[in-house]
């Protein structure tokens, strides 16, 4: 036998209690949708995992009022360090129910289970862990002294990290004093439905997080709801766009995190075998869905064939397969749309007489699979080295010297992400100084944390998630005294005598308790 | 790549062609510092990448036996006797009593005074250059410090070979090679292989101990690689098991990586042998899938690779025998050397 054919080794489903169909989670309970409900699949095998609800106007009105309603009654009232409280219980639970929710992902996601395990899943845990820390500490969170929450947010994420995305946003807008709407992207909501049975285990009050299910019309009925405060989304630049443009002249507060073509920079002093992995981590990593990937490697001309030698060796050990396998690096494309528009932009590149190469990998009969490719010979006019594919599609091109690896990095109408390999520190700072690009990596790529800020520049969108930055995009500075705001400020003294009142009444069983 | 220029040269002359002149400090160092470094975060994150494959039921029982037939099973203690390595040698000869159709280890490793013992031991079982039997590695050059003239660590070598050694394990002089004179190292290397030659004219198996404890960086560790190779090294082996830390994954991998570039410049297959520290199945299985995923699997066997352990056996056998039963056995039923 060859050692190399690792025998089966499947995750169980077996934890997975999964119910054939799921409401929308609106104030606290699941509720049956009023639009018509479709099926989430999963893409490795195209088996129905379970129906979703659809949300319609008055779906999304009921969502945006019970977001309201405990905004006002009950989330802005309580102090941070009680919002803190239930960010942790959620943190925990996230940690308790881990097996099961990576399991849930992947199955619904198509990513391999160890990147669900071991990434996206105590990601999810950490996020919330981080902000959970920050909720009572929001005077120092940049905005100035005792900032305000801005009320409901609208948020409408993506399908490449569906339960991590869910963490990034819901976690600051909670710490901050927002209540939330959610909107998980239609291929992929049957883990942000289960993070609402862990809301419900967390016994947060109702209509602090609603999550509402449905395609691309209930997002823009959401984001256009006259009752949302803020706006938060990502996905792609064309939606980003007309996000932007539908909210445009309302006092809504957006940011924005959309496409990217990150350039991973290889210098001729690199530390090879590292760079290698990580060229190989910036794009094939979640089978290259992800905004931030290294998706044109820049390599010094020098040593350009034999990075490339190396670099395919390399492609030749990654498994591709069945998505649960815990020895699966590259899972299913996440659906046939995705699948379509990756081998369309590749057939580009070909016609474009950039030369491909893909991994010599078996492909499933059922599902959506791209072998890991990459391209050479690829010019900067080239569409595949300027269209963000989101795919495990990578674009190879070289440079002579410093200024034109940084030059040909900066040409990109995006400016989300890119990643220097070198051994000389001098170099590596220099050069990150120069790149416009929100997250630059230094011999490392893919790297995330909720202590850093992530974020683009130019159409990679703007505001920044995660770090104490990640928290400006859902405060902002105390209302002072003025005219303008006089009846704001005896709001704010009503609910502060109010908050007095109640820590009053804990202290005082407090020091019975001391008794 | 067997059609490299390069292939053609005797080892001597090829490395000297790779170090573009003599092997002095100068141009060694200028070679050695010429390789690309190594990143220490991205080092061993690939290797705990490699540490999480989940290698079950077929590929486990595989693993198993081929662990065992990789062992180097090892004394090497102040308080070795004949009777100890008598014993040693049988357990090699047969690891589990219970089962005797348990694969033999790949060989014996003792101290050089013990390599008459354990050949008389190993009788007719003694591999000698061959493939099929057991085979009796010997440290040598004034194991595990080294630190002894070059004329003692020479004899040191050639009374193992006479002896019946059929694999030499020696120790480079590691403060020589911090100190920079890289000259002096190779040199060294070089001279061992040439005591390594037998009366009749073959050459016992090379295996040089690098001790990457006492190196400490990741980048010492592959230019002492580079280094032994170039010199003319069968195998290049991590520790002596004397020094903390011993073998790691990172580090063998480093080295496995060395290996593998030479062979793409020469052609040329080096044996690789982490030794001190693997004691359980599960961490010799990490080290299974890292060496079949860097330089592929015709390196899982005992020409080029080689565990030097001496509990890692009992533990490999314990599970070996839980894959045959069905359920867990204890340390009362895996015999002691």
């Amino acid at each position: 036998m060859k050692f190399l054919d690792y025998a089966p080794a499947p995750e169980s489903k077996a934890l997975l209690g999964l119910k054939s169909d799921y409401g929308l989670f609106i104030n606290g309970a699941f509720i049956a949708g009023r639009g018509t409900p479709f099926q989430t699949i999963n893409p490795a095998t195209e088996q129905q995992i379970a129906m979703i609800a659809t949300a319609n106007e008055a779906d999304v009105d009921a969502a945006v009022s019970a977001a309201r309603h405990a905004y006002d009654g009950v989330w802005s009232r309580l102090s941070g360090s009680d919002r803190g409280k239930y960010l942790f219980r959620i943190a925990r639970l996230v940690q308790e129910r881990a097996r099961e929710l990576a399991v849930a992902e992947t199955l619904d996601n198509g990513k391999p289970i160890k990147e669900t395990r071991d990434v996206d899943i105590p990601l999810v845990a950490a996020w919330f862990f981080y902000y959970a820390g920050w909720a009572d500490k929001l005077d120092h969170a940049g905005v100035g002294p005792s900032p305000a929450s801005l009320g409901v947010a609208a948020q409408v994420i993506p399908w490449n990290f569906p339960l991590m995305m869910l963490a990034w946003k819901i976690a600051p807008a909670l710490a901050a004093g927002n209540t939330v709407v959610l909107k998980p992207a239609e291929t992929t909501s049957l883990t942000a439905l289960l993070f609402a049975e862990i809301l419900q285990q967390a016994d947060l009050p109702a209509g602090v997080v609603n999550i509402i299910t449905g395609d691309g019309s209930t997002g823009a009925t959401l984001v256009n709801h006259p009752g949302v405060n803020k706006v938060a989304f990502t996905g792609s630049t064309s939606v980003g766009r007309s996000v932007a443009r539908s909210i445009a002249g309302t006092d809504k507060k957006l940011s924005l995190e959309l496409g990217g073509k990150g350039a991973n920079i290889v210098f001729d002093d690199a530390p090879i075998d590292q760079a290698v992995e990580g060229i190989v981590r910036g794009i094939f990593f979640n089978q290259g869905h992800v905004c931030c990937a290294g998706s044109r490697l820049l390599v010094q001309e020098s040593i350009h064939d034999d990075v490339i030698d190396r670099l395919k060796r390399r492609m030749q050990t990654l498994r591709l397969g069945d998505p649960l396998d815990k020895n699966t690096d590259i899972g299913a494309i996440n659906s046939a749309e995705q699948l379509a528009r990756i081998r369309e932009l590749s057939d580009l590149g070909e016609q474009e007489g950039a030369e491909r190469w893909s991994a010599d990998c078996e492909i499933p009969p059922n599902g959506f699979w791209f072998s890991p490719t990459i391209f050479t010979n690829v010019s900067t006019s080239h569409r595949i080295a300027r269209d963000e594919i989101f795919g495990p599609v990578l674009s190879v091109l070289t440079f002579r010297t410093p200024a034109e690896a940084v030059a040909k990095a900066n040409n990109t109408p995006y400016g989300l992400s890119a990643g220097i390999w070198s051994d000389k520190g001098s170099r590596i700072l220099a050069v990150a100084d120069k790149l416009r690009a929100g997250v630059v990596w230094a011999n490392t790529f893919n790297q995330f944390d909720p202590s850093s800020p992530f974020g683009g520049y130019k159409e990679s969108g703007y505001g920044r998630e995660g770090g104490r930055h990640g928290l400006a995009a859902y405060l902002k500075p105390a209302v002072r005294s003025g005219s303008r705001s006089i009846a704001a400020a005896n709001q704010q003294t009503s609910s502060v005598s109010k908050k007095t009142a109640s820590v009053g009444k804990k202290s005082a069983s407090a020091e019975k308790a001391a008794k | 790549m067997t059609n490299s220029p390069l292939a053609t040269y005797q080892p001597d002359q090829r490395a000297l062609a790779l170090i573009g002149g003599e092997a002095t400090d100068a141009n060694l160092r200028r070679y050695l510092h010429g390789i690309p470094g190594i990143d220490a975060v991205g080092l061993e994150a690939r290797a705990f990448d490699l540490g999480t494959r989940s290698i079950k039921t077929s590929s486990k029982r595989w693993a198993i036996d081929t662990i065992i037939g990789l062992i180097d099973l090892t004394t090497l203690e102040g308080a070795d006797t004949p009777g100890k390595v008598r014993s040693l040698v049988a357990k090699a000869l047969m690891p589990d009593p219970g089962d005797p159709g348990t694969p033999r280890v790949a060989a014996v490793c003792v101290y050089g005074d013990m390599v008459g013992s354990a050949v008389t031991a190993l009788g007719s079982a003694h591999a000698a250059g061959g493939t099929d039997g057991v085979t009796v590695a010997a440290v040598a050059t004034a194991f595990p410090s080294g630190r002894a003239s070059l004329a003692i660590k020479l004899a040191d070598v050639r009374d193992a070979v006479a002896a019946g050694a059929d694999e030499i394990d020696m120790v480079i002089d590691r403060g020589a090679f911090l100190a920079g004179r890289f000259g002096q190292v190779y040199d060294e290397i070089v001279a061992v292989k040439e005591a390594c030659r037998r009366a009749d004219g073959s050459m016992a198996h090379l295996k040089v101990i690098l001790e990457t404890g006492e190196l400490n960086t990741y980048d010492n560790v592959r230019r002492a690689s580079w280094l032994a190779i170039l010199a003319g090294g069968d195998f290049i082996k991590t520790s002596t098991g004397k020094v903390a830390p011993a073998a790691t994954l990172p580090v063998t991998l480093s080295m496995l990586e060395v290996v593998r570039d030479w062979h793409r410049l020469t052609g040329v297959r080096i044996g690789v042998k982490p030794a001190g520290g693997i004691r359980t199945s599960k961490d010799a299985i990490k080290y299974l899938v890292t060496v079949a995923e860097t330089v592929g699997e015709e390196w899982l066997s005992p020409r080029l690779f080689r565990f030097g352990a001496s509990s890692l056996l009992n533990d490999v056998l314990l599970q070996r025998q839980k894959m045959t039963t069905g359920h867990y056995s204890g340390p009362d039923y895996v015999t002691i050397d």
